[in-house]
């Protein structure tokens, strides 16, 4: 048993810390696409205009009404002809074929994009109007006015909501399987087959998942008592 | 767009609602009791409760639900002794392994919303039923759980729909419902978008009657001029 978990060419260890690093690589990838994605929808959302609005809700129902498995398989089947649709208007009329790592990211992505949306949206909803009115009265105006004024508040305020995405978005990474990236579900998909070993592997998955997990959740708390200097009262030591 | 086969494909897929409903409906009330007794172990002041709830908890929240299936299905059934057990009949089919993993995985997240459903029924409430005589279960069933019910449905409603679309996992060992029978199509006819649409439309169908149904709930639970 320890044989089959040790590291070099006679275990999986070494393979099992791999798929460890692809999940978290994939991870931090789709929350970062997410967050570009949250940003422009939070807008939409937030937007006097109407169609924006529209455009804005209809993404965020479907991907929070439909299984995450289907957009998966919508990107997996979907996402080489459509880059290839997209690269022909560009006069590109060659063979494309997607890398899984670019599948799985917008994929996850795509899926954490709309939870992002929401907690930003919410976060900017929390601002006091008063700090738009400050600012606009100390003559800063249009991006200027988010950049300095609105967006660390932000930041503070989105955290603990994109620290529930966080999680979101890694257990997600683990349907990504399905399209061939060997992140730690596929890795100990292949390592039971190949030993007849299942019950050690997926209980090695557990165990890296409740590690990445739990690290996380120390560095965003660390994050949070950062962003929230100047908020919460010094502990006294 | 192909509309004849989205056409088609909508009849076939339909066919996969029934189990998608059935699993759904038996791992929720499974897990539903799961949750009760989880959520009252973790609020216990004995630890000998709460650790191990609180421990279950994090390790339910903290892996994915796939890894929790293939672990039923594939990792449990790894062992001889369990493979010559009474429990072999169930852990063979994965239509059972699939009813297991969903309900120990509902149990966990509703146990933290009927956790805080029931620490936010007031110690007044509490001492007045105790006033009134009330034994430890009366007082529970009479007083605690039905402001708790009030207080947790709508978290509950969130976690009904999130239900219908952790169902979809269980197509991943081989059975058909909407979308094992979508991802059989896609793979036929190759018709990704279409398809996506068609099934989507039925989870987003279910997904709003539940929202209905549980705002109906809360209409009839809440109390007038409140």
């Amino acid at each position: 048993m320890l044989e089959a978990i040790s590291f070099g060419d006679a275990g999986w260890g070494d393979e099992m810390l791999m798929g460890a690093f692809w999940t978290v690589a994939v991870s931090i990838s789709s929350i970062l696409l997410g967050l570009v994605i949250g940003i422009i929808f939070a807008g939409f959302k937030l937007s006097s205009i109407r169609v924006l609005n529209l455009i804005a809700e209809f993404y965020t129902t479907i991907i929070r009404g439909v299984p995450e498995l289907l957009v998966i398989y919508l990107l997996f089947f979907g996402g080489g002809s459509a880059v290839m649709y997209v690269a022909k208007i560009f006069g590109y009329f060659g063979y494309i074929e997607l890398q899984p790592f670019v599948i799985g990211t917008l994929a996850v992505g795509a899926i954490s994009g709309a939870y992002s949306t929401e907690v930003i949206r919410g976060a900017v909803n929390a601002i006091p109007r008063s700090q738009f009115e400050t600012g606009s009265a100390l003559g800063l105006k249009g991006f200027k006015l988010y950049q300095k004024i609105i967006f660390p508040q932000v930041a503070r305020l989105a955290l603990p909501g994109i620290g529930n995405v966080w999680q979101i978005t890694l257990k997600d990474t683990a349907l990504i399987s399905v399209t061939g990236l060997v992140e730690i579900m596929r890795q100990s998909r292949i390592a039971s087959g190949s030993t007849h070993e299942p019950f050690i592997f997926y209980t090695i998955a557990i165990i890296l998942y409740l590690i990445i997990t739990r690290v996380s959740n120390i560095a965003f708390d660390k994050a949070e008592i950062r962003y929230s200097r100047g908020f919460i009262k010094r502990k006294i030591s | 767009m192909r509309f004849e086969l989205m056409y088609e494909s909508f009849f076939k897929i339909l066919k996969g609602v029934p189990l998608t409903l059935e699993v759904v409906f038996i791992s929720t009330l499974l897990g539903f009791g799961l949750a009760i007794i989880i959520a009252l172990m973790r609020i216990s002041d004995n630890k000998l409760y709460s650790v191990p709830a609180y421990s279950f908890i994090y390790l339910i929240r903290g892996t994915p639900l796939l890894l929790q299936l293939y672990f039923v299905y594939y990792g449990i059934s790894q062992f001889s002794f369990v493979r010559e057990s009474f429990l072999w009949p169930i852990l063979r089919e994965p239509f059972w392994c699939g009813i297991i993993t969903l309900t120990i995985s509902t149990g966990a997240y509703s146990a933290e919303i009927i956790r805080g459903g029931i620490q936010s029924v007031s110690q007044g409430y509490i001492e007045s039923g105790k006033a009134l005589g009330l034994g430890r279960i009366s007082l529970f069933f009479r007083i605690v759980m039905p402001i708790t019910i009030r207080q947790a449905l709508p978290a509950y409603g969130n976690e009904l729909i999130l239900m219908v679309k952790a169902s979809s996992l269980i197509s991943i060992v081989t059975l058909m419902e909407i979308t094992g029978i979508a991802r059989t199509i896609i793979s036929k006819t190759y018709a990704p978008v279409e398809i996506f649409l068609v099934a989507g439309s039925i989870y987003l169908f279910i997904n709003f009657i539940i929202t209905r149904l549980v705002k109906y709930a809360e209409n009839r639970l809440s109390i007038p001029g409140a």
